[in-house]
Parts: structure tokens; C-alpha cells; sequence
């Protein structure tokens, strides 16, 4: 693991999100998604449903996971990855709390375990 | 290896069986053309009767779809009637022209209706009994809710007097013989009919001997021999069927009464075969499903290949499709001086059941009331099974033999593995048993797609479900409720009746107290229950923002790739110079590349960017326009035609009324999207009756329509009734659309909940009890008043602000 990649970037609060919803941050070309669960968990997802590149920062956010609002494939928001029968993985990012504030690391998860 | 080039002259139930029986031996044998007079795919005759009824449509007794035939690579050309089979050239020529050639022919024109000769039966007004045509035809001529004839008691006619009847006609059905369905029904069983008929309101009259069909232009009534003279304006022709051979014929093909074939299936042609209610074997034909499909399986063998196969008369059967009555008729019946019989009859329960015995072995029987054991007795007589042993108590049926308890699946899990279940498909019960097992089934769906076992006449769907429960236990519940989503164990049903019930007025509330099994529910149960709480509780519920899929957050429809489309509404379809002007300007200051006139009568804007979102929405605002709701599970559009201001022909002011309707009803949210119209007059040219809600103006007043659909299914609307004046078009047609909200399930269309509701209840409720329309109507503006805000003004003020803008643009310095 490379510790120097390590980067976090504060993005906003997390009031600026409402509950069971998202915001978006743009890096370059790139879009994540932040969402906030009921239970005020944060999880950043890139912005693109694994299917046909839905912009999952505008599904319906339910329990760990986004529905996307083209063809309601659900994903783990944890994972990114499509849930039941089926098959596809969408980058998710290291996000996490200090306080109120989100602290976002704009590189995807699983290069950052490489 | 080359295909063969196979020609199939009709396309009813019997070829069709036979191309699957064909698809699964030799799927590469022939290349299939199949010629139809009617204009449509194959679908199941024995179900005419639920569809005039009202207890099905079109759509679910399509046995192949159009897919079904692509899938095969089958030309099928609809609407082609066969007019001249070539047996020198090995060409059939249909009626528009086109000519195709065969190496096996198979001939299946069926049957046509037989008419009685008498004066009169050619005027409009007479139908057959045949196909859908004469069932839509029906159909429409039940919308006068007036007087019906049927003549002939048999099976079809007690079935289209029902169906009639259900269609709220004033139905009399004449039969020349004494009793009803005499080839089918003794006499006893014959009057417990009747006056089950008779108490359904339909007026039976026998030994009626029709002279004339009476009327000048169209129907208008029936006179008997005797003199007697009935009134009507539709009379149904049901007494009889003749083979269609004439084209066999002109073939010069053998014919008797059908079109002679041996028991392989084959006309004096060695090339050509016939087969189901056109084809004679023996000296008999056939008119039931089950032996026409042994002629399916035993005509697919021989062309596949296989020549041992042939075709035997088998005892099928009858039973009656109309709901509610059960009966049951097999072999013979008839008195004789060698015959015995075994005789039950319960007045109060209206239950009859006669075993016919020659030789202590059943020869025929009769039920009527209590029909389960038919299964069991046709065993028995398919066995010659010597039934001295059971004689005290064979009658009681199966339950009751050797002291078994009276458990109502005992009966049907002693039957043997090669019992039949299903006469019209062949299936046996060992095949069910081992196909549940194989294929893991628990629903009766999956069951009837792998075996076909209930998928006809589905009078054995008893039976069959029987079976399920028996192999699945308690894993198999027939009652079972459809949840609404994988959250909970409730339907939509119990969950409407339940926030009612119980009060429940917030999500959380409901999650909580109906048990759901995830913390927030899904994205199916969500947007659903937060119309439920809308609906049912406007003054009290907050809209819960996040429960509302992004198209009605936003106010505009996302499309593939993540912009959005806007519609401005225009009122009734009508807009003007300064409305033109400043979507054009918006068109062009916000850059938006599509524009286009939508089905509704309205525009739309196309690839508009989130973020311009509130900006477009406040542009158009300033023109007057508010959101046209073209997202929204709520009143999407109202269109109309230009009426008494412009039109010749115009009866009323059509464009006025769908204006007023529109900006009377938009706002509340509805179970799915509403579409509405209004037409000038009966031409109907803005299309009202296949829609949501339409309205035909006429010279009397305004008639309404409703549960029509144009999209995945097509349906023409029913009509709701015809009022006076405006003023009562629009309390009608609120009230209508406040029921519908209050009992809709969440994204079921009018014609799908009127559907499950039932036409006529929705009709009484609506014409005929003032009172209760009135408070519908009230409801529906009590709602309207928390819900007639214009969210495109509200956006452009600022409402929600974070829905549109990134919440962050990383810069480059890390924080830690």
C-alpha cells in the first residue's frame, strides 16, 4: 500500500446532504457520488451505474444501497457493487467523518488495497 | 439438411399445438408458413367466454405472441383467408394475392357457425358465436345495456347469455328442445341449470321454435312459431357448427361432413393433412379441445417422422365456463334396459350426480354443483374398473371409500399417477407431480407454463392447485398474496386497508406497525407508500422528499444519459404566439439541442443539463407556464379537439371543458399517470377512447369514457355514461379519478384497476349514487389543495437548492 496517495479532502458537511439522498463532488472529469443513509452513514460511489451509466446520485437511497433512476438496478453502496440477479461493480472511494465534516479521498477503493 | 416447406392454412388452437408438438421432435424439419384469415396470432377459443364476460382480456388468452413466431422463423401472414389450393403446382393463393408453395400442406380451417335459415338472419345485428370479432362485436353492442337474444341452449349459448348477461344485457336465451344442453345434461341436471340461470336473471324459454328474426334496417326482434315475439337489438346465433371443407373440397379433396383424413391425420393427399374441427376420422368429427389436440400431436408425429403414431376417439368431458356454475358431463347418459344407475341429489344445495353403470362399470356420468370427482369417475370409466366393491358409497366420491377422512386433498392424492387432470391438455396427475419435483415450481403460472396442465379451459385449475398443495405442503398457498415488494408480507390491498385502519399516518409509523423487515424500505415500497399516505392523509402527511423517484424531485424527466427533458403545460393542447416565443428563447439561451411535439399535444425540451434545471424552470415561469407534470404519477395531459369554436361537425365546446378539466385536476398525485381527452364529437378525432379518461361530446350531452389504454397493451375505453351538462362532465369525471385514488394500487393503470375492480362497480358508484360521487368529488379538492402548487416556481426560488448544485470541486491541497 502506498501511503502517499493517501489524500483526504474535505468536501461539506454532512447537513448539506439530506437524509436517504446524495451530493455530488466533481474531480476533473471524474463524478462521485456522497450519499447519507437514514442512519447518517456516509459511502462515495463514482457517479455512474455500472449498467448503462446512471447517475446514481439521483436514485432512491434505501437501507445500504441506491436504486438508479434509469433501469432501477440497485447497488451496494458499500461495495458498488449490483445486488440480486444482476452483475456489475462501480467504484467506490474511502470516505469518512471527522465531526461534521466529509472527508473524501478521491482515489477508488479497491486500487487504494493494491 | 434441407428444410421442407410446410403451408398450415388456418391458425387456431389445434395447428398451433401441432407447430409446438413439431418445434420439439424436428425443430429443423420445415420451414413454416402459416396463412390466417384472421387478422391476429394464435389465441385460445376455449377463454371467448371469460373475455365477453369481462373476467379477461384479449391479451391474456394469447396462446403465441407475435414473438412466438419470429422466435421460430414462422411467416405468418395475418388476414389472409386461403382461397385456391393448387394441388398440381403445390401452391395455396390467399385472398389479397399472395401465392406460396408447399411440400406438406396441413389444412385447419376449422368450423363455421351454423345459421338458421329463417327471415331476418342476415340483418345487422345478428352475430355468431365464433371468434373475437363476434365477441367485440358483442361487446360493443352491450354498451346499449338493452335486449339480447341467444338462440340455442348448448354450451356456447348458455356461455355468451352469461357473458351477455355480465355486460348488464337484458338476456333471453331460446332453446328448441325441452331441456338445455341435451346432449350434455339429463334432465334433471338440465333444470338445476336453469333455474340457476333463471336466478342469475336470465330469462330461459324451451321447445322456443324460431320463425323470424323481425326488423327493418337492424334487429329489433324475434318471432317464435308460436306467435310469440320477443324484443331485441342483438341476437346471438349459437346453435351449431358445421366443418369448414369447402375449400378442401374445391380441392377435390375427399369430404363427407368433414374433411376425411385416416388416423394419421391425412386427406386422400398423401401431401396434405387436415386436422381439428375441419378434419373427419372415422365418421366423426370434433369439436372439443382435447381430442383436437391428440389430432395436433398425432399430425406433428407423422410430419416429424414418425408414423406409429395414430389418432383414437376418446369419451371428453364437457363443462360449463361460466363462473359460479359447476357441472360436469361424461360418456353416456342415456336410459337403457342394461343400465343401472346411481343417483344423489341435495335440493337445498342444489347438487345432482348420476353414475350410469353397465356391468357395475361406469359408462357415463352427470354432475352438477359438486364437481371434484369427475377426475376420479373418468378414471374409473377410462379403466372399465369394476366398482361392485364401493357401490354403497361410490357416489359420495373418493373421499368416502375404504373410511379415508374427509381431508379435501385426500381425494385427489388417491388418485393413481395416470389419472387425467387436465382433458384439454392430456396432462396426467404423475406429470405434475414430477414436474413440480423437477423443475422446483411453487406457482401455479410456473406450472401451466411447463405443462400446460389448467392453461385452457382451466375448469381443472381446482384440481391442479390441489395437486401443488399436496407435493409443496405448506410451502404451496394458493390464497397466497403478491407483496407488494420484498420488505414486507403484505400486498398493496393490505397495506391501503391498513394505514386506513390503523391510523398510520407517517412511514416510520407504518414500517414499524406492519412489520417491515428492512429500516427503510426499498426503491419499490417507498414511492408507493408515500402516495398511500398522500392520498389518504393530504392535510396531515409531509410529502417525504426523498421517497419520490428523481423525475418528480426534479420536475423533469431524466433521460439515458443523466439531462433532462421539460414540458411546459398548455392547457387542454392550446397555446398562443407569446407562449411560442418564449420557449423558443429558452430553447436558445440554454443551448437545448431537441424539441419536439409530444403525443399529448404538448412540447418538449430535450437535453437540458440538472444544473440548468431551476434557471429553465424560472425562464418559462416568467412566460406563465407552470411544470407540465409530464413525469408525474398524477395528470399528465388533457387533449383535445378544436370543437364548437372552430369545427363543423363540433357538438360541444371540447376545447373549453378539457382546458377547465385540466387546470381543475392537475396537481394531486394518482396512483400511475393519467392521460385525458376531450372530442367535439362521435368522429373522436383527438382520440378519446383509448385513454385514461375521455370524454365524446355529443348532441345530448357528454359521454365518458374510461380505462382505455394505448401503450404495452391496447384497449379500447369503457363507457362510464353520458351526462347533460359540463358541470356534471367534470363532477364525474373527478369522482372517477378520486376512487381510483383512493383504491389504486401504486403504478396500476385505470384499465388495470378498473379491471380488478370491476366495471360495473365503478360504474354504479359513479352514475347512480349522487351522494357518494359528491363526496369523491369533495375528497378530490380537499387534496387538491395542498397539492396545486406549481413546483416550477418553487424551484426557481430556490426550493431544494442542493438538488442542483455540486456540493464540492475538489481543489488540489490535501486536508490531512
Amino acid at each position: 500500500m502506498n501511503v502517499m496517495t493517501e489524500r483526504w479532502y474535505a468536501v461539506g458537511s454532512i447537513h448539506e446532504i439530506p437524509r436517504r439522498g446524495a451530493r455530488c463532488v466533481k474531480h476533473g472529469d471524474v463524478t462521485i457520488a456522497v450519499f447519507r443513509t437514514a442512519e447518517d452513514k456516509i459511502f462515495a460511489l463514482k457517479d455512474k451505474c455500472p449498467h448503462r451509466n446512471g447517475p446514481l446520485s439521483q436514485g432512491i437511497v434505501h437501507d445500504g444501497c441506491v436504486t438508479c433512476p434509469l433501469h432501477n438496478w440497485v447497488i451496494s453502496l458499500e461495495t458498488g457493487e449490483a445486488q440480486g440477479a444482476d452483475e456489475g461493480r462501480t467504484a467506490s472511494y474511502p470516505v469518512k467523518l471527522d465531526g461534521q465534516t466529509i472527508l473524501l479521498c478521491p482515489t477508488p477503493s479497491r486500487a487504494f488495497a493494491e | 439438411m434441407r428444410k421442407q416447406k410446410l403451408v398450415i392454412i388456418g391458425n387456431g388452437m389445434a395447428p398451433g399445438r401441432m407447430l409446438e408438438h413439431l418445434f420439439e421432435t424436428a425443430p429443423d424439419a420445415y420451414e413454416v408458413t402459416i396463412f390466417n384469415a384472421e387478422p391476429r396470432v394464435n389465441y385460445d377459443r376455449i377463454l371467448l367466454s371469460p373475455v365477453l364476460s369481462g373476467e379477461k382480456s384479449y391479451e391474456e388468452i394469447i396462446i403465441h405472441g407475435d414473438g412466438w413466431y419470429i422466435d421460430h422463423g414462422v411467416m405468418l401472414y395475418k388476414g389472409h383467408k386461403v382461397v385456391n389450393i393448387d394441388r398440381e403446382a403445390k401452391t395455396v393463393t390467399s385472398e389479397p394475392g399472395e401465392t406460396d408453395s408447399y411440400e406438406k400442406l396441413v389444412i385447419a380451417t376449422g368450423s363455421n357457425p351454423f345459421i338458421i335459415p329463417v327471415p331476418g338472419h342476415d340483418l345487422p345485428g345478428v352475430l355468431n358465436y365464433r371468434d373475437l370479432d363476434d365477441v367485440q362485436a358483442m361487446m360493443l353492442a352491450a354498451q346499449s345495456h338493452d335486449k339480447a337474444v341467444v338462440i340455442g341452449g348448448g354450451l356456447l349459448g348458455l356461455e355468451a347469455a352469461a357473458g351477455l348477461k355480465a355486460r348488464d344485457m337484458d338476456v333471453t336465451v331460446l332453446h328448441l328442445m325441452p331441456t338445455l344442453m341435451e346432449r350434455q345434461l339429463d334432465a334433471a341436471a338440465s333444470y338445476l341449470l336453469q333455474r340457476e340461470l333463471e336466478s342469475r336473471g336470465i330469462a330461459v324459454m324451451t321447445k322456443a321454435n324460431t320463425k323470424a328474426i323481425l326488423g327493418t334496417g337492424k334487429v329489433e326482434g324475434v318471432e317464435l312459431a308460436d306467435g310469440t315475439v320477443i324484443l331485441a337489438s342483438l341476437v346471438v346465433m349459437a346453435v351449431g357448427i358445421r366443418p369448414n371443407a369447402a375449400l378442401a373440397k374445391e380441392a377435390g379433396l375427399e369430404v363427407n361432413r368433414g374433411i376425411v383424413v385416416d388416423t394419421g391425420m391425412h386427406t386422400s393427399d398423401p401431401d396434405i393433412f387436415a386436422l381439428g374441427e375441419c378434419a373427419e376420422v372415422g365418421g366423426q368429427i370434433c369439436g372439443l379441445v382435447a381430442p383436437l389436440y391428440e389430432m395436433a400431436r398425432v399430425a406433428a408425429a407423422h410430419l416429424s417422422g414418425d408414423t406409429a403414431k395414430t389418432f383414437v376417439h376418446t369419451d371428453t368431458p364437457t363443462k360449463l365456463k361460466v363462473t359460479g356454475i359447476d357441472l360436469y358431463s361424461l360418456g353416456d347418459f342415456a336410459e337403457g334396459d342394461d343400465r343401472e344407475e346411481i343417483v344423489l341429489r341435495d335440493a337445498t344445495a342444489s347438487i345432482y350426480k348420476r353414475l350410469i353403470l353397465r356391468d357395475n362399470r361406469i359408462i357415463g356420468t352427470v354432475l352438477y354443483g359438486e364437481t371434484a370427482d369427475g377426475a376420479w369417475f373418468n378414471d374409473l370409466k377410462k379403466k372399465g374398473a369394476d366398482i361392485s366393491e364401493m357401490r354403497d358409497t361410490l357416489i359420495f366420491g373418493q373421499a368416502y371409500q375404504g373410511g379415508a377422512p374427509l381431508d379435501p386433498t385426500a381425494a385427489v392424492a388417491a388418485l393413481p399417477d395416470d389419472a387425467e387432470i387436465c382433458g384439454c391438455n392430456g396432462v396426467c396427475k404423475g406429470k405434475i407431480l414430477s414436474t413440480i419435483k423437477a423443475k422446483g415450481l411453487t406457482s401455479l403460472d410456473d406450472l401451466r407454463a411447463y405443462t400446460k396442465a389448467s392453461s385452457s379451459c382451466g375448469t381443472c385449475t381446482g384440481l391442479v392447485e390441489q395437486l401443488m398443495s399436496l407435493t409443496l405442503g405448506d410451502a404451496y398457498n394458493p390464497s397466497a398474496v403478491k407483496p407488494m415488494c420484498g420488505c414486507a408480507d403484505l400486498s398493496h390491498d393490505d397495506v391501503r386497508r391498513l394505514i386506513k385502519a390503523k391510523e398510520l399516518k407517517t412511514i416510520p409509523q407504518l414500517m414499524q406497525e406492519l412489520e417491515w423487515r428492512t429500516s427503510c424500505g426499498c426503491a419499490k415500497c417507498r414511492p408507493a407508500l408515500n402516495y398511500y399516505m398522500v392520498c389518504d392523509w393530504p392535510d396531515e402527511y409531509a410529502d417525504d422528499y426523498q421517497s419520490h423517484f428523481i423525475n418528480e424531485r426534479v420536475h423533469a424527466n431524466i433521460q439515458k444519459d443523466g439531462t433532462y427533458s421539460v414540458v411546459p403545460r398548455m392547457w387542454g393542447g392550446q397555446t398562443s404566439a407569446r407562449e411560442l416565443r418564449a420557449i423558443a428563447d429558452c430553447v436558445e439561451k440554454f443551448d437545448i439541442p431537441t424539441v419536439k411535439v409530444t403525443g399529448g399535444q404538448r412540447i418538449d425540451m430535450l437535453g437540458i443539463r440538472k444544473e440548468d434545471l431551476p434557471a429553465v424552470s424560472a425562464e418559462l415561469g416568467k412566460a406563465g407556464f407552470v411544470s407540465g407534470h409530464a413525469y408525474a404519477k398524477g395528470l399528465r395531459t388533457v387533449k383535445t379537439c378544436v370543437g364548437t369554436d372552430w369545427c363543423r361537425f363540433g357538438t360541444q365546446d371540447s376545447t373549453g371543458l378539457g382546458v377547465r378539466v385540466e387546470k381543475f385536476m392537475w396537481g394531486s398525485w394518482t396512483p400511475a399517470k393519467v392521460k385525458m381527452v376531450v372530442s367535439g364529437c362521435p368522429r373522436n378525432r383527438a382520440e378519446a377512447t383509448c385513454k385514461d379518461v375521455g370524454v365524446v361530446c355529443v348532441d345530448s350531452g357528454y359521454e365518458i369514457h374510461f380505462a382505455g389504454a394505448a401503450g404495452l397493451d391496447i384497449k379500447g375505453t369503457e363507457v362510464l355514461g353520458l351526462v347533460k351538462t359540463e358541470d356534471e362532465a367534470l363532477e364525474h369525471i373527478v369522482a372517477l379519478v378520486q376512487i381510483y385514488r383512493e383504491q389504486g394500487h401504486y403504478l396500476e393503470r385505470i384499465y388495470k384497476w378498473a379491471k380488478r375492480v370491476g366495471i360495473a362497480e365503478i360504474r354504479e358508484q359513479i352514475m347512480n349514487d349522487a351522494e357518494k360521487r359528491r363526496t369523491y368529488f369533495d375528497r378530490f379538492v380537499f387534496s387538491q389543495k395542498f397539492a396545486q402548487i406549481d413546483s416550477w416556481s418553487e424551484r426557481a426560488s430556490g426550493k431544494d437548492e442542493h438538488e442542483f448544485t455540486p456540493m464540492a470541486e475538489l481543489r488540489l491541497e490535501a486536508v490531512q
